[in-house]
């Protein structure tokens, strides 16, 4: 049977007592984020070819592709940052490699306006 | 002081979800204890049917974020058993090991929120800074801390890197000396050992009587897991050891966990270095035949049951979901009454609760007549609206004015 | 009559006390951190927090009683401040030392914890009853071995009076060593009246909401907030004054040796916050009367028998 008593912890809280904590000071310092991380979304203009795939298997239909008008075989694409849940399934699926998830997480914004935003 | 009825939630500080429990006490003592479900209902088995199969994974991890992933592999697994396709060895060794991996992660969160409950506020820091250590490597993994995103019909769809492996390894020998000092810390501390110990007993027939699933039902001494009686993914080739105890209360509880936290590190050492070659996924149809399918995975919970029936479209037809915690919810009330009120935390804690999961459609019938009632959304609306005029509230002279929404 | 009057408010009286509050706050939180692997808040986090409090509503439900839920602050925070006076700060001498004020400080200090009583009584909410009990049990479990372990070292000094007993010591510092079981039972005695992990069970978050303190909003938590802090500032200053000796002539060396033992005694509070879980009502209250009272019992003995043997 084990002795049971009082203050198990107190070494090593008395050893984590001179030590660097382990918690950041954030936003005065940047957070770590890993490489492949799936931040917000980027888009290549010139290898989009309008097939749309992406809208079509967004779960939460947040990307819709349009036609740049007065110019041919341009399209933009607008995402809905506030519908999008970062699943990456667009960049999966898109045929010509044109959507690609950055780093980026810092996206909060004051207003819904600036969260639809074309990329 | 008499009989009072005291509400503990749904909004209560020590549930992290809502969860409406009535208690009747005298003094300090529970004398009986009612539950009342439902308040995190999101019409998500609605939801699916109206959307397809690959955007259901995603709609599927989102229904807990502990155990997203769980979720996940049990709905692509009843999905890849209708349309009758085998995925790669390295697939299902990967599924494993990011399950495993969450396991890990939701195991430490249970510690730290036990800690929380008994107002150990220092053995919750350090807990969850281990847990930092699990959530870094799912986001180096996966790209993502929870909802990982790893499973699509037919595989997975990220690959891990020899680099990527070498680290996992290096995390296991953190994490085991770690949680060794746990294991001593909640054997030996007497302030947590008088919280813990002889609370919330649930004898071996009760539990089996009720239902109770996962690490609450392996610590009243049955040794039952998925993993080892109806193995999946790379489970047949592992040999699981299943981790009992037999003190039956929240101790042996907080011992089930622990040991399994200690198994999970060997299974993912085991893993990486057995990891076969080979690719990643097999092309999936997008219309699956028409069938109906189950399939059940060992959640860090206990059992999960997914169910899922297609007509040949490609959307499914129905799909239900059977959350552990429901199981064990039953078994609740037995637990409580009886004890203190200053257990009840403690004991709800014990079971490891995920109201998300457990929320989903339940049929409910009248005890004494039998009968149940379906209503539609007109009939709600109009239902809601009554009910408040009663109250003195008139619903319609309420304004909506965000006209988007 | 203007130099008492300054000695009262400012120094060091209720503005020295409010400020000394706010620094002993801020060391609890900083350590206590530390130890969890934290950063911890900055320096000027409990005045902060005080301002917020301050400024926000305060909301009084319809059921509880207007004028004692608005009074009961008050009397908690007066009683705290009154009794600052009487405990040696700058010398072995407080501001108004008489024979008897040591047990008048302990009087005073009761009423913080009736206060509390009275808050959750009269607030209405099922809550605020159950933890306003709670507070009632436990005053009953902690007050009698906080009291004897403060008065052994009296009985040994040979005074009633809490500046006589610090100059005693002060003269005849060996002797201090005779008192240490009764430094161990005060400091846990202290966790129940400060009601402190492993005692806070009446404000006890996790299973009663709020404890006494659910309906409190606005100024009114503000200045309880205020009367729990000066509290903890009273126990440490008369917990160093009793049991740990040493009172420079000079007053400024007073004043830092005051603050230098007072932050240690707060730091071994902070120790015993951190390391330990909280206990349920029952094993307090025998833990309290199984292992502190019978020490506090052991320590009288002590002191008579070395008194006897001193003076023989």
């Amino acid at each position: 049977m084990k002795r049971r008593y009082v203050g198990k912890m107190f070494p090593y809280m008395m050893k984590m007592l001179v030590q660097k904590p382990d918690t950041i000071d954030y936003p005065h310092h940047h957070a770590h984020v890993a490489e492949h991380f799936r931040g917000a979304l980027k888009f290549e203009q010139d290898k989009c070819i309008g097939c749309k795939l992406c809208t079509r298997v967004c779960p939460a239909n947040a990307i819709s592709i349009e036609k740049v008008p007065d110019e041919e075989k341009k399209y933009k694409a607008i995402v809905f940052m506030d519908k999008c849940i970062f699943c990456g399934q667009c960049v999966d699926s898109c045929p010509k490699k044109a959507l690609h998830n950055s780093e980026d997480f810092e996206l909060a914004s004051m207003s819904r306006d600036k969260l639809r935003r074309e990329i | 002081m008499g009989k009072i009825v005291v509400p503990f939630g749904p909004q209560h500080p020590a549930l992290e979800e809502p969860e409406s429990f009535s208690l009747l006490l005298e003094g300090e003592r529970v004398a009986a204890a009612a539950v009342a479900l439902g308040y995190n209902h999101r019409g998500m088995e609605k939801a699916c049917e109206s959307k397809t199969y690959i955007q259901n994974i995603y709609l599927l991890e989102r229904i807990c974020g502990i155990c997203s992933h769980a979720h996940s592999t049990c709905y692509v697994e009843s999905v890849e058993s209708l349309a009758g396709i085998e995925i790669p060895r390295r697939a299902a060794y990967l599924r494993s090991l990011i399950g495993e991996l969450e396991r890990i992660h939701s195991h430490l969160l249970f510690l730290g929120v036990a800690g929380h409950e008994i107002g150990f506020m220092t053995f919750f820091m350090y807990a969850w800074k281990d847990r930092e250590i699990v959530m870094d490597l799912l986001e180096d993994l996966t790209g993502n801390r929870i909802n990982y995103g790893m499973n699509t019909i037919g595989g997975v769809r990220r690959d891990i890197s020899p680099e990527q492996c070498e680290r996992v390894l290096k995390a296991m020998d953190q994490l085991e000396e770690r949680t060794k000092y746990y294991q001593q810390v909640a054997t030996e501390e007497e302030t947590m050992l008088g919280r813990l110990a002889g609370i919330g007993v649930l004898s071996r027939e009760d539990g089996l009587r009720l239902g109770a699933q996962g690490p609450v039902l392996r610590a009243s001494g049955v040794a039952r897991d998925v993993r080892r009686d109806d193995p999946y993914d790379a489970y047949s080739e592992l040999d699981v050891r299943v981790a009992t105890d037999t003190h039956a209360d929240v101790y042996g509880r907080v011992v089930v966990r622990v040991l399994e936290l200690m198994e999970s590190y060997r299974l993912i050492r085991e893993i990486v270095k057995n990891l076969p070659e080979g690719p990643i996924s097999v092309k999936a149809p997008v219309k699956i035949p028409a069938g109906e399918a189950i399939s059940r995975v060992e959640a860090p919970r206990g059992e999960d049951v997914h169910y899922t029936r297609s007509n040949g479209t490609d959307k499914p037809e129905r799909v239900k979901v059977r959350a552990p915690t429901l199981a064990n919810l039953a078994a609740i009330t037995n637990m409580i009454e009886g004890g203190y009120l200053a257990d009840v935390p403690i004991v709800i804690a014990a079971i490891d609760p995920c109201f998300s999961c457990t929320d989903r459609t339940v049929k409910l019938v009248r005890a004494e007549s039998g009968e149940n009632r379906t209503i539609d959304w007109q009939g709600l609306r109009q239902y809601g609206i009554d009910w408040y005029r009663k109250q003195g509230i008139d619903m319609e002279k309420i304004k909506i004015s965000r006209k988007d929404m | 009559m203007g130099l008492s009057l300054f000695h009262m408010l400012v120094f060091p009286g209720f503005l020295f006390l409010g400020a000394l509050s706010l620094a002993l706050e801020f060391a609890d939180r900083k350590l206590y951190a530390r130890m969890q692997n934290r950063v911890g808040p900055p320096w000027y986090q409990p005045l902060a927090d005080m301002i917020k409090l301050a400024s926000k509503e305060s909301i009084i439900p319809r059921n509880a009683d207007k004028h004692i839920f608005r009074a009961i602050p008050a009397v908690a925070l007066a009683a705290t401040c009154a009794a600052f006076l009487y405990i040696p700060i700058t010398g072995a001498e407080s501001l108004y030392p008489f024979s008897g004020d040591l047990i008048v400080v302990l009087y005073f200090l009761t009423i913080p914890t009736l206060t509390f009583f009275l808050a959750g009584w009269f607030s209405s909410s099922l809550y605020a009853e159950l933890g306003a009990i709670r507070a009632m049990t436990q005053f009953f479990a902690y007050e009698v071995p906080l009291y004897m372990s403060l008065l052994g070292p009296a009985l040994l000094a040979g005074t009633w009076s809490l500046s006589g007993v610090a100059a005693f010591y002060n003269a005849h510092p060996a002797l201090t060593l005779v008192n240490l079981p009764g430094l161990f039972v005060a400091l846990f005695a202290t966790q129940g009246k400060l009601e402190r992990v492993p005692f806070d069970i009446p404000d006890a978050e996790t299973e009663i909401v709020g404890g006494t303190f659910t309906e409190y909003s606005g100024r009114y938590l503000a200045m309880f907030r205020m009367a729990v802090d000066s509290e903890l500032a009273v126990m440490a200053a008369l917990i160093s004054a009793v049991f740990l000796p040493f009172f420079p002539v000079n007053p400024w060396l007073g004043l830092a040796a005051f603050l230098v033992k007072v932050l240690f005694v707060v730091f071994l509070l902070t120790l015993m916050r951190t390391a330990l879980a909280r206990l349920r009502i029952d094993q307090m209250v025998s833990f309290c009367w199984k292992v502190l009272a019978p020490v506090s019992l052991a320590q009288i003995l002590i002191d008579l028998i070395v008194k006897g043997a001193l003076h023989v």
